[in-house]
């Protein structure tokens, strides 16, 4: 291969030299080039190896389609896999490795496999690998799994890095009235037209320059073109790929912001992905010029011939010194002038059998020469192309003809529009027959095709659509009421004759399709054959159309191919649907900022850093950071949690419980709705009392355990766990404004609020009287037993403290505004500490409240009833409530059920765990008789206890020995099964 | 047929043009069969087989109005695992699983199924606990399931985010070593082969137009390919259950149809054996890795009721927000296509393989996001009931009465709105 | 991404909104037999084309709304309070 840079022309930046690195090999290259551009400036021409036979690939095109030349870009944590070389920017100090091959992709090992690759046809795989050869004896999996090692490791292209991305990614949001998709010559003009109609316009681009094909003309200067758009109030995406078209006219875009530089920036992300909503989107997307399939169509130094136009013109690069081009279309011939003009020499073999007169003479005129009717039968050369077999069509068979030496072959296949984004709004494309393509089918979505991506190929007649668009859209939104008119597809001087496969006689080699994954026209042969003749079967049978490129490059050959098998048109065949993103785009964009610690919101009570302060050990609790237990030196969570219940139930403990859900609710119905809700009677709550509720789903089945208090005539103040808070808030208002929009009711969510700490203990009261104004205000007669009173702490903080217990013990509940947490911790923990008291977490909580058989998210799985939780009392049999009908389904009252239980170990001396399975002492297998979901040493009983669920209920198990198995464990307890209320079960402490 | 084997890969492998057969037939329609199946998606494919090779009942149809395997077949995450503890699910996913096992003999086709293990991250004591439940459940039914310390999850998956700035720090996980992934692709060509190769008709391109019904019994199905007398009829069109049910002059269904969305990243080289899944803080995601390299993962379903096949940004986001918590190294991996599928959400997360107000007309539906790893047992149960009109013992409560009775067979607890068992 | 004009806040992204489902079910009376509360809260007419529904503006001003929306293409074609009274009051303002 002889390809030069040359000294002038193009637009790259000539005083930008750029240091750059291949397989750690130094080489230079410029500004503005790509790292492809800059390769091929250095005559490096395999870049890449194919998938499964490990062929060489070399640089096939000048775009994102490029399925031949992927490489690895940066090493350690920063390696980044699978990069076309074509669409990566050249910057200073970039490292660039082959990849898929060993050594290295000069000289691949791996080259083996394409030794066989006649055993290694279309679905291969699922022939065979199922047992022993050579007849698959076995049974089982373990035989596949044993080949299925290998094949992984020989599968796959890149290597991703193992660590942790270290770079940075953002999310970002725009509207516009008009998307434009694409900046050349077509989407220019629909930007300008729309824009100075007063339409608020963005447009992007997937390249690095502005111009699309007009970067790859001559002389063309991007500046002025931005300057132009600037003036008209464009704005301008660089480097940003529309990926696709969701839902309501919103675009997904990914703007490369750092990808052209080596290092990462403290101030900008990596990347950025946007969310676009815009009234219209008009598609200036462009065409992809088409390969063709011969023998050996897949070597090093076969591109499109527009990809050469591109490294000539707009690179510098001539890529070749002796050219064939071989084509079906008028497009090549610029091409063709533009080499001659270079230094090389130039033949063009057209397959049609004549030529439009003026394009010959310009051509002949510049020292080309043409052959029609040919076209290439086979390539020659391992590692790079130096001869082409040419073909010859006579009435309509192909015959083998002579070869021709030459360094680069290029081609031109047709032309194929970009219509993936209308893809993914499930458009259909038609197909063209006169232009051998898929042309935008018709649809009602706001989007607008303009330019070659409509079928339009001149050049002026781009304009003219890219005009015509810029004023559809000003007219639809209202801003120019000015006739339009769109070119009609087509345009060139002598028709297209279209060809996809060229093929004779005792053919040997193979002609590829799908370059990255070795698919060949055999493969589609074979793939008929079997009967996998619809696209969406021929596409997963042969892979083709699935590796990076998606089949930009090879799928319509598919199609056409997979017709003429059929002997139906194209169109009776179809396409296959194209998926988002268009190009590939990394992971890290799409999550943004939302990792690491900010993957949910982390919410801290007011009094977070006050628990802290005081050696609180955090649990996660519904996204709340809770207070998990307070280790004193060395302590363990147990010695720590086991101290504390004691503690609180011997003298006082304080625990932070500001994460329950809480809503005011407000209203003269409010009394109606909370009766209507909860199972147990609310219709006469007085005034200054609080009442534990629960609520059943629509189901019947419970859903959530709280307390409301009734603080005025028509205010309550209602708490709900912490897990259900959301849930509870979002029912309640369904209910208001859905089912029940009589009722007069206005709800607040209060959580973040209020502040909360429950005092609990035989102490409680002394603790916080002396921390009020008014000591007396929770003295039994004022405050009895689930009383409610709002007054006033010493240091005039206003708050609420209700007599509710959730220990067994007296306890209060005590709200202040958010603000005066800390305040209100800071006068109570002193009197609580200085009666020998100590703060409580979650874990000790939790020990508390399973010595006395409260239930909580554990026990209330979704699909206990009210009577299983052992609640049944508190469902009235007086009025109607939610649930209340659909509870008194059939098996929901089946006394066999899963009732709740008490659970001792029978050797107190041993423990169990939540989710052990309770079972029959003979019989420890299936689903048993029930589990265990809640475990903790009582310091009260001094051995393990649990609460859990058992058939029939304790009376049916008591005094009997059960076995709590737990063989994910390892461990099998004997346990027996108790009351549920495993101490005080009177309530005289909590009463007291 | 030639057999798939070793010698016959070699042996065409030889040959200029390979002699490999149509792995189907393409028939026109017969003016008659015992059963017609709807839908040659792998759970219609299956019951063919199955109503073939365990009942000896071969002439059936199995009629579909595009592509076999072009529905939900082809637009999974491929994972098979059978870690169910309510009862009926239990053992029905443990079959499944154990046909799967065997399933590529069986069908004498590849599906690739691979036992790389189905490992299930939990972060908190209590998420532990629920686990040790169902695992627990699944031990003492004679299936598999262990726990993994966090010292064994670092050393079996070492490039899991165990860092210190993970929002929820990874605790253990609940592992089942005997799930994993299949070809899904293949499965359903591999029934489809195995199940023309009894002589049973797979129409594709065969749309279903409307019944002919008289009382309670369906006479003939009125499809594009003309009218076909049947003298049962069997749904297995999960995702457009509802439309055919209505076809019929049947009214509503526990179901709603919902779109489940699935991810694949460019091709890698290895860098995941394991399914892992990853559930907290209402995220849920899970990924393995293809035999192809392609990172495969999917999340939640897109929580709004749809019939669209295509997948919108907020979940693709969401999902890609789980990717790099769970695995911060996939932030420069990129995705290479996402696509979606509807499912059958059922109203308590279960599904359906019973008898329905009509006669002759049989029902398997309401698969949720779930429905791949079932295809077997589906097929084998459902065969089983049309064969015999009766459910078979461990899906007799999986029928249309079981919300009026209280049954309640709700993996998740969520409750009956179907979005929510997504 | 689907577009919500939300009749207090105006056109939002469907992410700050949460789907509650089917709008067209008439909840019975809450001492109604099992038979009409199972039909309610179990079965679905599950509609492909378009649909009434109800969606929660449960990032915004939390109002419930019923939704008329295409299951098959996504497009909306109105959007009103889920509060018969307040639906009512906006309508005569218009």
């Amino acid at each position: 291969m002889t390809a030069k840079r040359l000294n002038k022309g193009g637009q790259i930046d000539r005083s930008k030299k750029l240091n750059f690195y291949w397989d750690n090999k130094n080489f230079q290259g410029y500004q503005n080039d790509t790292l492809a551009s800059a390769l091929l400036a250095n005559n490096q021409t395999i870049i890449g190896r194919s998938f499964k036979y490990h062929r060489p690939r070399g640089i096939m095109s000048a775009g994102v389609e490029e399925s031949g030349a992927l490489v690895t870009i940066g090493k350690g944590k920063y390696r980044d896999p699978n990069v076309r070389a074509t669409s990566q920017e050249l910057y200073e100090g970039i490292t660039a490795y082959g990849q898929n091959a060993f050594p290295n992709v000069r000289y691949d090992l791996g080259f083996i496999n394409s030794m066989f690759s006649s055993f290694l046809s279309a679905g291969f795989y699922y022939k065979t690998f199922m047992g022993i050869p050579p007849f698959e004896w076995g049974r089982g999996t373990k035989i596949w799994m044993f080949y299925e090692y290998f094949i992984r490791k020989a599968a796959g292209m890149g290597s991703a890095s193992r660590k942790p991305d270290p770079d940075k990614y953002e999310h970002a949001h725009d509207f516009c009235d008009v998307l434009v998709v694409g900046s050349g010559p077509a989407g220019i003009e629909s930007a300008l037209e729309a824009a100075q109609n007063d339409l608020d316009v963005i447009l992007v681009e997937q390249d690095f320059q502005l111009g699309g094909d007009l970067l790859n003309q001559e002389g063309f200067i991007e500046k002025e073109l931005i300057e132009k758009l600037h003036q008209a109030g464009v704005k301008v995406m660089l480097r940003t790929t529309a990926f696709g078209l969701y839902d309501n006219s919103v675009a997904g875009l990914l703007e490369r912001v750092e990808d052209n530089y080596e290092e990462s920036f403290k101030e900008t992300p990596r990347q950025r992905f946007w969310t676009i909503r815009s009234k219209q989107t008009i598609l200036a997307t462009g065409a992809i010029e088409r390969h063709i399939a011969f023998g050996n169509n897949d070597v090093p130094g076969i591109m499109t011939a527009n990809a050469a136009k591109s490294y000539l013109n707009r690179f510098a690069v001539l890529p070749g010194k002796n050219v064939i081009i071989s084509t079906n279309n008028d497009s090549v011939y610029d091409t063709a002038i533009a080499l001659l003009k270079s230094g090389a020499d130039v033949q063009v073999i057209d397959s049609r059998s004549e030529i439009d007169k003026h394009i010959s003479k310009i051509f002949l005129q510049n020292g080309g020469t043409f052959q029609l009717n040919s076209a290439p039968f086979k390539a020659k050369g391992a590692r790079h192309i130096n001869k082409v077999q040419l073909a010859s069509l006579k009435d309509n068979t192909w015959s083998v003809q002579g070869k021709e030496n030459c360094d680069l072959l290029l081609l031109s296949g047709g032309w194929s529009p970009v219509l993936h984004l209308l893809s993914h709004r499930k458009i259909k494309a038609e197909w063209n027959n006169e232009n051998a393509c898929f042309l935008p089918g018709k649809h009602d979505e706001p989007i607008t095709v303009v330019g070659s991506a409509a079928g339009v190929w001149d050049n002026n007649n781009c304009i003219e659509s890219g005009k015509a668009g810029g004023l559809k859209v000003s007219k639809l939104l209202g801003k120019k009421n000015q006739n339009f008119s769109f070119p009609v597809p087509g345009g060139w001087k002598k028709a297209l004759k279209p060809i996809y496969e060229i093929k004779c006689k005792n053919q040997k080699t193979k002609s590829f399709i799908d370059f990255q994954h070795d698919v060949t026209t055999s493969d589609i042969r074979l793939a008929h054959q079997e009967g996998f003749i619809s696209v969406e079967h021929l596409k997963r049978y042969t892979t083709l159309g699935m590796a990076n490129d998606q089949g930009k490059i090879g799928n319509i050959i598919g199609i056409a191919l997979m017709a003429e098998l059929l002997n139906k048109k194209i169109q009776e065949v179809g396409t296959t649907t194209f998926r988002p993103p268009y190009t590939p785009i990394s992971i890290g964009s799409l999550a943004g900022r939302n990792v690491g610690d900010h993957f949910r919101p982390l919410r801290k009570s007011p009094l977070h850093d006050w628990n802290l302060n005081q050696g609180a050990v955090m649990i996660e609790a519904g996204l709340w950071q809770r207070p998990w237990y307070f280790p004193k030196e060395k302590e363990t969570i147990s010695e720590a949690y086991v101290r504390e219940a004691e503690t609180t139930r011997k003298s006082v403990g304080i625990c932070d419980v500001t994460s329950l859900g809480k809503i005011f609710i407000q209203g003269p119905d409010a009394t109606e709705l909370l009766n209507r809700i909860y199972t147990n009677p609310f219709a006469k709550l007085p005034i200054g009392k609080a009442r534990y509720g629960i609520m059943l789903r629509d189901d019947g089945l419970v859903m959530d355990d709280g307390t409301s208090w009734r603080l005025s005539e028509n205010d309550y103040f209602m708490t709900t766990s912490t897990t259900q808070a959301a849930k509870v808030m979002a029912w309640l208002e369904e209910l208001l404004q859905i089912r029940w929009s009589d009722l007069k009711v206005h709800l607040t969510s209060v959580s973040e609020q209020w502040c909360g700490i429950s005092v609990a203990g035989p102490k409680s009261r002394e603790t916080i009287s002396t921390c009020l104004e008014n000591p007396e205000i929770i003295d039994n007669e004022n405050l009895p037993f689930m009383g409610v009173v709002e007054t006033k702490l010493i240091t005039n903080i206003p708050c609420r403290i209700a007599r509710i217990s959730f220990s067994g013990e007296m306890a209060f509940e005590i709200y202040v505004p958010s603000e005066f947490g800390e305040p209100m911790m800071e006068i109570i923990w002193k009197k609580a500490k200085s009666l020998n008291g100590c703060l409580y977490g979650l874990e000790a909580l939790g020990a508390l409240r399973i010595e006395k058989g409260h239930v909580t998210g554990a026990e209330l799985d979704g699909r206990v009833t009210i009577d299983d939780a052992g609640l049944g009392k508190m469902a009235s049999t007086k009025k109607s409530y939610i649930g209340s009908a659909m509870r008194k389904r059939g098996v929901l009252n089946d006394n066999n059920r899963e009732k709740l239980v008490g659970i001792f170990p029978k050797d107190k001396n041993t423990t169990f765990d939540a989710g052990a399975i309770i079972c029959e002492l003979e019989n420890i297998k299936g689903y048993g008789i029930g589990r265990i979901t809640s475990v903790t040493h009582s310091p009260e009983l001094g051995h393990w206890i649990g609460l859990g669920f058992v058939s029939g209920g304790y009376e049916k198990w008591k005094n009997k020995t059960t076995i709590a198995s737990d063989p994910i464990r390892n461990k099998n307890v004997e346990v027996e099964i108790v009351s549920p209320h495993m101490i005080d079960p009177e309530g005289g402490r909590m009463h007291g | 047929m030639t057999r798939f084997n070793a010698w016959n890969v070699i042996k065409n492998g030889f040959l200029k043009n390979p002699k490999w057969d149509r792995q189907w037939r393409d028939p026109e329609p017969k003016k008659e069969y015992d059963i017609i199946i709807v839908g040659a998606g792998l759970h219609g494919l299956a019951t063919a087989f199955y109503l073939a090779k365990n009942h000896n009942i071969k002439n059936v149809a199995v009629v579909e109005k595009g592509w076999l395997g072009g529905g939900n077949a082809g637009r999974n995450t491929t994972i098979i695992r059978s870690n169910y503890m309510m009862p009926g699910n239990r053992e029905f996913y443990e079959h499944s699983l154990k046909l799967w096992e065997n399933l590529s003999h069986e069908l004498n086709y590849n599906v690739m199924f691979s036992q790389r293990s189905h490992v299930n991250l939990f972060h908190s004591p209590g998420a532990r606990d629920s686990n040790a439940r169902r695992y627990n459940t699944m031990l003492l039914h004679g299936s598999d399931a262990e726990f993994w310390s966090l010292e064994k999850l670092k050393k079996n998956i070492p490039h899991l985010n165990y860092g210190p700035n993970s929002r929820f720090p990874i605790m253990g996980a609940a592992v089942q070593k005997r799930a994993g992934t299949a070809r899904h692709d293949a499965v359903a060509w591999g029934y489809a082969r195995a199940t023309d190769k009894y002589g049973i008709d797979i129409i594709q391109n065969c749309e279903v137009l409307g019944f002919n019904r008289i009382d309670s019994n369906i006479k003939s199905l009125i499809t594009s390919k003309g009218e076909i007398k049947c003298k049962k009829v069997g749904f297995a069109v999960a995702g457009n259950t509802s439309r055919l049910w209505k076809m019929t002059g049947l009214n509503s269904l526990p179901i709603e149809s919902h779109k489940l969305q699935a991810f694949v990243s460019e091709p890698l080289k290895p860098l995941l054996d394991q399914v892992v899944v990853f559930g907290v803080g209402g995220a849920h995601f899970y990924i393995s890795q293809s035999d192809k390299g392609g990172m495969v993962f999917g999340g939640d379903i897109d929580w709004y009721k749809s019939y669209a096949q295509k997948g919108n940004l907020p979940i693709v986001q969401d999902v890609s927000e789980a990717a790099m918590s769970v695995m911060p190294c996939l932030g420069r991996v990129r995705l290479l296509r996402h696509w979606s599928g509807i499912m059958d959400m059922s109203m308590d997360g279960s599904f359906f393989i019973c008898k329905t107000p009509i006669d002759n007309l049989y029902l398997n539906a309401g698969w949720n996001y779930g429905g791949f790893k079932t295809s077997p047992a589906s097929g084998w149960y459902f065969a089983d009931l049309i064969a015999n009109n009766r459910p078979d013992k461990i899906i007799e409560n999986h029928d249309l009465k079981r919300f009026e009775k209280g049954i309640n067979i709700d993996e998740r607890g969520a409750g009956p709105d179907p979005k929510l068992h997504g | 991404m689907i577009r919500i004009k939300c009749p207090f806040c105006g056109e939002r992204d469907h992410s700050e909104f949460t789907y509650g489902g089917d709008g067209s079910i008439k909840y019975p009376e809450l001492d109604a037999s099992i038979k009409e509360w199972v039909q309610a809260i179990f079965f679905r007419e599950n509609i492909c084309g378009m649909q009434v529904e109800t969606w929660h503006h449960s990032s915004g001003c939390r109002m419930w709304l019923k939704v008329e929306r295409d299951t098959l293409t996504h497009e909306i074609k109105s959007v009103e309070a889920a509060h018969d009274g307040l639906a009512k009051l906006l309508r005569r303002k218009q």
